[in-house]
């Protein structure tokens, strides 16, 4: 029993490991894209936007199970086999790549406008802007990001077991739930119990030491006199 | 180096080249079919060496007009020139700008009401971001940043992140990396309207002294009245995208009738009763120092209240405003109103007593 769950713990890592490398990779440029194409963006092109929102879409409406024979063809060319870990990572990768791709958009859309009109008034290009100031001024939230996709993941890639890529999830499917063996079957439950959570803390931490750096967003303490005084002062004349 | 602050003996030289130029710049919003006017034919003539003060009411066009003049808003219509250097020309046609224009724009210093640094990095690497840009070696920019966050009195955060800061210093942050550039020109957009008055002073002051230190030309928005009274030494009021008034503070002190005059420099009081005469009277430079009041009463045999009055220091001008009472009309004052301007002294007759005050321009000449 031992060597068979110490097996599916490396073939999900595995899995997952390289299909999150490959959604972070594919997703991030997607993400801010997705922002920089938008209305009012510095790369406004409301055609390419509504294109890529469409097919982020319809990638993520796809369900995994669906997505991965779908995909078989396309597996195959890639990596000339449709069957083993290999093989399963092209389609939770390329399911994942959505999914990473809106919640970069939801990262980078925080990050204040003002950031970016001040690397404009320095003569920085959108490059600039991306590097310097999108990508790092988001990365708490990315690093968040990863952790939810990561999550997920591990959650998609017990489908995964349907082609022979083995894995957790593959275990409780297979040994746990259709040949009765209970025990089994909760056992990997709580080794995915652990290693989520073990993801989940390390990823919340990485985020947090992020955010705690840079203290928050550092703009203003939104103060203005001027415009508390107006209200104030029409108060003072209602009572009166 | 010196903090600054101790160099109040250093005269500004103002030149009368222009430095900031802008003429008929329109700018108009358009979205869902409607069209708003934000600029209606702008000409702004900022010198080289001053501070400029742009004052309005909030929508009355300000934050588009510091904006058209580094380009970050596109123009409708007019001409921007900086440091002689058409803007609007290296523009392009598309919204996004061009090599040419991010070059010119590293030259133009700009500051912001929020501050806008970076929270991911330290107040260094704040200050080395614009010099990052025009790809300086790490040597060089981490020299300068140091050399200017001591020109702003910071020079013992560089390491510290900008939310370990207080508004005030995060402005002065925000300064120096507005002038990691070497900038000839500075725009302020509303740089101390986050910050409370004390910081607000400071702020200006460290402002003033960069303008004198570094012959830097300042252009600056704002809401606040105060803050054109201690630095500008010229401002403009604009009003609906339009500037209806503008000139040196001198200039505008000595506008009867100037709107932005008068609120520089306000004097209350009301007229005791009716059939009384109410006149400001504005004393520049040396006239404040002849006793032209008592002269007047004395010739004229005429008995002076006075209503209000107040000295001050607007724009490193002394100035006085007087606000004083002649019994009688309008038109039985003519001489004594003569006399006072005869005096070289500005005068601003209010209208009769109770009534709202319609200003009577170039009265009795």
């Amino acid at each position: 029993m031992r060597p068979l769950l110490e097996q599916a713990c490396w073939d999900t890592l595995y899995m997952v490991g390289w299909s999150t490398l490959i959604a972070v990779v594919g997703g991030l440029p997607l993400g801010v894209l997705l922002v920089l194409t938008d209305r009012g963006g510095l790369l406004q092109n409301l055609v390419a936007n509504k294109v890529i929102g469409q097919v982020v879409n319809i990638a993520r409406s796809m369900p995994f199970i669906i997505l991965m024979v779908a995909l078989m063809n396309f597996t195959r060319s890639l990596t000339g086999t449709t069957i083993g870990r290999e093989a399963a990572i092209v389609p939770l990768a390329i399911g994942a790549i959505p999914f990473f791709a809106r919640l970069v958009e939801t990262a980078v859309r925080e990050v204040d406008g003002g950031l970016v009109e001040a690397v404009q008034a320095m003569g920085g290009n959108t490059w600039t802007v991306v590097r310097k100031v999108l990508v790092p001024e988001s990365l708490p939230s990315l690093v968040s990001s990863t952790t939810t996709t990561i999550v997920a993941l591990i959650g998609y890639s017990a489908m995964a077991g349907t082609v022979g890529a083995g894995g957790l999830g593959d275990i409780a499917i297979r040994y746990g739930y259709q040949r009765f063996e209970t025990d089994l079957m909760w056992i990997t439950v709580g080794i995915l119990a652990v290693v989520i959570s073990v993801i989940q803390f390390a990823g919340d931490y990485a985020a947090r030491s992020l955010y705690r750096r840079g203290g928050r967003s550092g703009s203003a303490p939104k103060l203005r006199l001027l415009k508390a005084k107006e209200p104030a002062a029409a108060d003072i004349s209602k009572v009166a | 180096m010196h903090p600054p602050g101790h160099t109040h003996a250093l005269r500004t030289t103002v030149t009368e080249t222009h430095v900031i130029t802008t003429s008929g710049l329109t700018k108009v919003y358009r979205s869902r079919g409607r069209e708003v006017t934000a600029l209606d034919g702008v000409d702004l003539h900022v010198r080289e060496g001053e501070v400029y003060g742009v004052i309005g009411q909030s929508g009355a066009g300000k934050s588009s007009l510091i904006r058209c003049i580094n380009l970050l808003e596109r123009p409708t219509a007019g001409t921007v020139t900086v440091a002689g250097q058409d803007l609007t020309a290296l523009a392009g046609r598309g919204p996004r700008a061009g090599r040419e224009l991010r070059r010119a724009r590293n030259r133009i210093g700009m500051v912001f009401q929020h501050f806008n640094l970076l929270s991911t990095r330290t107040v260094q690497d704040n200050v080395e971001l614009p010099l990052e840009i025009l790809g300086t070696s790490g040597k060089e920019r981490s020299r300068k940043a140091l050399e200017l966050l001591d020109l702003v009195g910071l020079a013992d955060k560089a390491r510290a992140y900008p939310a370990q800061l207080s508004g005030g210093q995060k402005q002065r942050v925000g300064i120096a990396r507005a002038l990691a550039g070497d900038p000839k020109v500075l725009l302020s957009d509303e740089a101390t309207s986050a910050l409370d008055p004390e910081t607000t002073r400071s702020i200006l002051q460290l402002l003033r002294d960069l303008n004198r230190q570094l012959g830097l030309t300042v252009l600056l928005i704002t809401h606040e009245m105060d803050v054109v009274k201690s630095i500008c030494d010229s401002a403009a009021l604009m009003e609906n995208g339009r500037v209806v008034e503008s000139g040196t503070v001198s200039e505008l002190l000595a506008t009867p009738g100037s709107e932005l005059a008068s609120a520089l420099f306000p004097v209350g009081g009301e007229a005791s009763g009716a059939d009384r005469t109410v006149v400001d009277v504005t004393f520049q430079g040396e006239a404040a120092t002849r006793p032209v009041i008592s002269q007047l009463s004395r010739t004229y045999n005429i008995d002076i209240s006075i209503l209000g009055a107040a000295i001050d220091t607007v724009g490193g001008l002394q100035v006085g405003r007087m606000r004083i009472e002649l019994p009688g009309g309008y038109e039985e004052n003519v001489v004594p109103i003569g006399f006072l301007r005869e005096q070289g002294l500005q005068i601003d007759v209010l209208g009769a007593a109770g009534q709202e005050p319609p200003l009577v321009k170039e009265g009795a000449k």
